[in-house]
């Protein structure tokens, strides 16, 4: 019992990461409905800069405070994300207004080859690390109820923690502020959002820079557990099955979509991986989704579809 | 003044619905096949044949098939590369447990097997569409790698699902030449180029287009969605699934499931759509830009003789192949064949104003 709690956390835990990367992709879906399949290499980019500006700031200012110098460097690699938010608006985004789905799609793969490329170029491509103060102790917890007490990992706990105040705040920003009202009105209806006044193209730029900061946190969180190296850009690919079986158009359907995929991947790999020899985790969750979707065509949360002729 | 079809009158039914209504085209299309069976395998180096014509050929052939699915049908697909990945292990499979079989068979034997994976996969695009199609068919290429590389049997337990093929032979002339082989895929291609070039002009191509523009409209007038996807998927399927055979026959040799990865998904799908959704022709056009691009890129430094330490180069590559893309879609959403029929129209009346 308290083997398969232990599971069910870490997956929870992962989960919480899903979530915040498919929720880069539903912002920027939402707002401007493009499939940004480029999502991890914005991931990549954000942790890469990360890791090679809280080395290099200490070291062109001449300070040693590790916290300094990871929120001078946070703050960098949020002025890196406006930067490309702001370029991939200007050069790609506004020429391909109105085209199709498909070609956005495939215009995101080509922005993903070369944000993969310009940040290996800026940046470097060995494996970096972040060090961000995260506790790296496993901790026990619930001893009293179960004999030697849960496992839990504190890194993850503290990443799960900050994902969830992320999350919150997007929420608000989304509900309280002016501009999130106006992405709001935008995602639900471009012409009329426009009619009234709102500058799409402001907008675009907002909602990728927002995606870019979530990429950030990402990247962060992740970096820190695994290092940042190329497998980041990958992670899109972990994301995807989540952002489907939540709805694409649907923020708190990537968070509770994060969270199934999260445990169903985890609990598959220890219950039923052995079975079959194991590796399962990476089609575990497209297959979920997909069977999920048979029922449910747009998703646990996405707005129905409705045909007319 | 050389392209127009003034006085080329069709005065029967049969006429008018050949594949190459104009004149130019047909003489035009003869010399090209002329040039590509004869002159190309007497001239060409055997890097030259190696390294650009077989691949280009083969790529040309899954664009043709992912084409069909994507360009004629509407159903975006992410999953080519698992549909590849059945036909060559398939073709090996039989290959290796029944020796007997012939080369050909044994190629279209693989194609038959993606055929029964793809339609398959194909089945949630009964219920599912758009971009949640696209990410679902992602299902197929995952576990079609994880298959191949887990699963022993199909790969005869060898370690980590590398397999390599014996010596190729036909009717007993050997494909060992880079010739024999470019001639080999050569026929394959130029086959099923016609095949579903005429596919797509025939009724069932129709429903395709009809199931692509609108699904709902064309079942209210009684195309029947289920079939026309699923024969898309199946055509599909057979067609990417031969061109996985060829390449892991006659391109590669031996290989591993890597070789049919997600990239190659993506790739494939540049091509469809830098060559032009629903041309034919245009699968060409793409496969040649995918193909030919990384090659420029890989020399142009070179021939300048920048020195370039390998892994910047790889990235400088990655970067102006990604800008490439983004380029091409701004610059032309329909693709390569667009280009082509545009300038097509501009040459029946050139050189005069009208």
């Amino acid at each position: 019992m308290s083997f398969f709690l232990e599971t069910l956390f870490g997956g929870l835990m992962s989960g919480m990461l899903y979530s915040l990367i498919g929720l880069g992709f539903v912002l920027i879906f939402k707002a401007s409905g493009v499939f940004n399949f480029a999502q991890g290499a914005m991931v990549l980019v954000a942790a890469l800069s990360m890791a090679r500006f809280s080395s290099w700031i200490p070291h062109w200012l001449g300070f040693e405070n590790l916290i300094l110098a990871n929120v001078l460097a946070f703050a960098a690699s949020a002025v890196v994300m406006w930067l490309m938010a702001w370029a991939i608006e200007r050069l790609v985004l506004r020429h391909l207004v109105n085209q199709e789905a498909t070609t956005l799609l495939m215009a995101t793969l080509g922005i993903a080859y070369f944000l993969e490329g310009i940040g290996q170029i800026a940046f470097g491509s060995s494996v970096y690390s972040i060090n961000v103060g995260m506790p790296k102790d496993p901790a026990f917890i619930l001893d009293s109820i179960f004999e030697g007490g849960l496992l839990i990992n504190l890194e993850d706990l503290t990443a799960a923690l900050i994902s969830a105040l992320l999350v919150a705040a997007l929420a608000l920003f989304f509900q309280v502020t002016a501009t999130g009202r106006a992405l709001r009105a935008v995602a639900d209806d471009h012409q009329a959002a426009q009619s009234i006044g709102i500058p799409l193209n402001k907008i675009w730029v907002i909602v990728w820079t927002v995606a870019g900061l979530v990429a950030l946190v990402a990247g962060i969180i992740w970096g820190s557990k695994f290092g940042v190296q190329f497998t980041l850009a990958t992670a899109t690919l972990r994301a995807l099955p989540v952002v489907i079986l939540g709805g694409l158009t649907s923020v708190p359907g990537a968070i509770i979509g994060g969270l199934i995929i999260g445990v169903g991947e985890k609990l598959s790999e220890v219950y039923i991986g052995p079975m079959v020899g194991g590796g399962i985790e990476i089609w575990f969750a497209y297959v979920l989704a997909l069977v999920f979707l048979l029922f449910r065509p747009q998703g646990l949360f996405g707005e129905k579809i409705i045909d007319r002729v | 003044m050389f392209y127009r079809e003034n006085g080329q009158f069709k005065t029967t039914y049969r006429s008018d619905q050949q594949i190459f209504p104009i004149r130019q085209d047909r003489i035009f299309i003869s010399l090209l096949l002329i040039v590509a069976f004869v002159a190309v395998p007497l001239l060409a180096s055997d890097y030259f044949l190696k390294a650009i014509l077989i691949p280009f050929l083969i790529l040309a052939l899954a664009a043709i098939g992912l084409n069909i699915l994507v360009g004629y049908c509407g159903q975006i697909s992410l999953g080519t590369g698992a549909f590849m990945a059945v036909g060559a292990y398939a073709a090996w499979n039989v290959g290796v447990r029944m020796p007997a079989v012939p080369l050909v068979a044994q190629i279209l034997i693989g194609g038959c097997f993606a055929t029964v994976v793809g339609v398959i996969f194909g089945i949630p695009s009964l219920r599912i569409r758009g971009l949640y199609l696209a990410v679902a068919t992602l299902a197929a290429q995952f576990f079609v790698d994880w298959a191949f590389l887990r699963i022993p049997f199909f790969t005869n337990h060898s370690s980590s699902g590398s397999v390599s093929v014996p010596a190729l032979s036909i009717l007993g002339v050997s494909l060992q030449t880079a010739g024999a082989k470019y001639l080999f895929v050569l026929c394959f291609v130029v086959v099923f180029a016609l095949l579903a070039k005429n596919l797509v002009r025939s009724a069932i191509g129709r429903e395709w287009m009809a199931i692509r523009d609108m699904d709902v409209a064309a079942s209210v007038i009684g195309i029947r969605p289920m079939y026309a996807k699923l024969s898309a998927f199946a055509v599909s399927s057979f067609i990417v699934g031969v061109a996985g055979a060829l390449w892991g026959f006659l391109h590669l040799g031996s290989w591993e499931p890597l070789a049919f990865d997600l990239n190659r998904s993506f790739q494939l799908l540049f091509m469809v759509i830098i060559g032009g959704l629903g041309s034919i022709v245009g699968s060409f056009y793409g496969a040649a830009f995918i193909v030919l691009v990384p090659v420029l890129l890989n020399h142009i430094p070179s021939w300048f003789g920048i020195p370039i330490a390998v892994d910047t180069a790889t990235h400088i590559e990655q970067m102006i192949f990604g800008a490439l893309i983004v380029f091409f879609l701004i610059a032309e959403p329909h693709g390569l064949a667009r280009l082509w029929s545009i300038g097509k129209e501009k040459l029946r009346i050139w050189p005069f104003p009208h």
